[in-house]
């Protein structure tokens, strides 16, 4: 890892064991004496913020495991017990099921500012693509994590997402009889899932120790977007600054978690999900969970079967390509005049994705999806390529220490 | 030599674990036994009636239809039709309809007597499908499936 590893433990003993195993002088030089740039914002504080989030849901994700049981004719049956009879059930519960939702409400957040500040140009690609690797292992988590509940939404949740693969050709059907292990989502869809919702979240951990390493590999981008030049000028050392500025950031986002826990607990679940699987009655609205949805619309947009599936994953995968389609020099949004006008509309496509994925495929809705579709992947494939060829940006600062000067300056004249 | 046995020894050595790796996944004996043939009595499903029964873990519509049903089913165009078939190669008898009941989109469960042909009508995406289970309107490329059946008497119907 870069960065300066001069470190030398205190005591005798920490010099005997660090000459056997140097994991103190790691950590030293990782999250102590690790430069990190002078201007960053606190939108870069959300890869701390999601690093907690893991932690939280493997803690009250193996604490649930101790009382549920997965089998189609005890799971539902055996969170009632953990919401009512288990000490605290309740709360360990309610944690989970909304820490997966502030787990994507951050991991978008730290996505946005990616695509905002332009962090996965060269060298950060790799960085990034693996930041996409775990984006996709948490949508594969948070879903086979909701059918563990055995209610109705989890069911046919369960039966419409697995059914996408029945959309590839001549494999398909025997691809989703292998999914399930039978003729439909049953006991033996319900046993694998479970065994995949405790597994994945340590291969998200996995791939984030490797998406660390790579950060601390290339150095953090920042918000203006420059490389550093001079690590004396550019760089303030991890502790405290970066330290203590995550732990404020933290502190604020672990309020907005509880708010939700203490007062609005099931505002992001359905209730239809209270109701046990009925496999011969399909609830009259089908809605994934709010992280899902803009990725639903766009499934419901195009009117053939293969057609939206293969839509609705593109529209994730070609993420990994974004170091590519972009073809701009300048990283920094704040430096791209027109790029940041196509970035918010992106944004507000996006969002309104997700608000047509919960109302009915009918009529309007269906034709807001179409267009907003348009735009999503038009962004990446048109506008990113074209842009850089024809946008004049605005005179980048020559260094970090240069263009934060300059902006002190400027705020005290 | 020895690089080229150890590699083939080697190459057979993850085929033959990764088989039983992949292949533990796929429906188990219990499974398939219980998705044996079922059978139906038909006495008691009025003219008009949908009767839902379960076989391998999915709901089978049996539709005891009505003169006029049949004749919507029969009198339509091929060419009207996404995915075409006659009704006569989906009926053994004109009064009697058996499909799975899992829409062909995404594998809801359609709704009997709805929708603009009165067939069913998917509420997950909007599919509609005639009184012979066609589709014909919305994203479902493909008609109700028709299971294997009998009519081992004149009551007495059999799935599987
Ligand atoms: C469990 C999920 C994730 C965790 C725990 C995580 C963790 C982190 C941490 C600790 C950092 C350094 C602090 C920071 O700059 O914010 C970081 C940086 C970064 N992450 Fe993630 N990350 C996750 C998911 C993602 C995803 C889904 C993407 C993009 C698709 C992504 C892209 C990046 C990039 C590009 C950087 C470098 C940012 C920069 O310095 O500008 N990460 N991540
Ligand atoms: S599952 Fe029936 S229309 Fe999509």
């Amino acid at each position: 890892m870069s960065g300066p590893s001069t470190y030398v433990p205190k005591s005798a003993l920490g010099r005997w064991f660090e000459s056997r195993l140097p994991i103190m002088g790691l950590i030293h030089s990782s999250f102590v004496a690790y430069p990190t740039p002078r201007n960053l914002n606190y939108w870069w504080t959300f890869g701390g913020i999601l690093s907690v989030m893991l932690m939280v849901q493997i803690i009250t994700g193996i604490v649930l495991v101790m009382h549920y049981t997965p089998h189609v004719d005890y799971a539902f049956n055996s969170i009632e017990l953990i919401m009512r009879d288990v000490n605290w059930g309740w709360l360990l519960r309610y944690t989970h099921a909304n820490g997966a939702s502030m787990f994507f409400v951050a991991v978008y957040i730290h996505m946005l500012r990616g695509l905002y500040y332009g962090s996965y140009k060269a060298p950060r690609e790799v960085l990034w693509i693996l930041g996409v690797i775990i984006y996709l292992l948490m949508m594969a988590t948070g879903f086979m994590g909701y059918v563990l509940p055995w209610g109705q939404m989890s069911f046919w949740g369960a039966t419409v997402i697995t059914n996408l693969f029945s959309a590839i050709p001549l494999v398909g059907e025997a691809i989703t009889t292998w999914l399930w292990g039978g003729y439909s989502v049953d006991n033996p869809t319900l046993n694998r899932f479970f065994s995949l919702h405790y597994l994945l979240p340590f291969m998200i951990a996995g791939v984030v120790v490797l998406h660390v390493w790579a950060l601390h590999v290339v150095g953090q981008n920042n918000p203006d977007g420059v490389e550093v030049k001079n690590v004396a000028r550019d760089t303030v050392p991890f502790t405290p600054y970066a330290t203590l500025k995550d732990g404020f950031a933290m502190m604020c986002f672990m309020l907005f978690f509880a708010w939700w826990i203490f007062y609005v607990p099931n505002y992001l679940g359905h209730a239809d999900n209270y109701i046990e699987a009925n496999p011969l009655a399909t609830p009259a609205h089908i809605v994934p969970e709010w992280y899902y949805l803009p990725f639903y619309a766009i499934l419901r947009a195009v009117p053939s079967k293969l057609g939206g599936v293969v839509a609705m994953f593109s529209a994730i995968l070609v993420l990994c390509f974004l170091p590519w389609l972009d073809t701009s020099k300048v990283r920094s949004a704040k430096y791209r005049p027109v790029y940041k006008v196509f970035f918010w509309l992106f944004v507000a496509s996006a969002v309104g994705l997700g608000y047509l994925g919960a109302m009915p495929a009918e009529g309007g809705y269906v034709l807001a999806s179409r267009l907003l579709a348009v735009y999503y992947f038009a962004f990446f494939l048109i506008v990113m390529p074209l842009l850089g060829l024809f946008e004049t940006p605005h005179p980048v600062p020559a260094s970090i220490a240069d263009a934060v000067l300059k902006s002190t300056h400027s705020a005290k004249a | 030599m020895l690089f080229i046995a150890t590699g083939a020894v080697g190459a057979v050595a993850v085929g033959s674990v990764a088989w039983p790796l992949i292949s533990q996944m796929n429906p188990d004996a219990s499974t398939i036994a219980a998705g044996a043939p079922i059978e139906v009595d038909l006495s008691a499903i009025a003219e008009g009636a949908i009767v839902t029964v379960k076989w391998r873990g999915k709901p089978i519509f049996v539709r005891h239809r009505t003169p006029k049903e049949i004749k919507e089913a029969q009198d339509v165009q091929l060419a009207q039709l996404p995915d075409p078939q006659t009704d006569a190669q989906r009926v053994k008898k004109p009064e009697w309809l058996v499909v799975i009941g899992v829409c062909t989109h995404l594998g809801c469960i359609p709704l009997g007597h709805q929708g603009e042909y009165e067939g069913w009508f998917c509420p997950c995406h909007g599919s509609a499908y005639d009184t012979s289970g066609r589709i014909r309107k919305g994203p479902a490329p493909k008609n109700l499936e028709v299971p294997s059946y009998a009519f081992t008497s004149d009551t007495k119907l059999t799935i599987g």
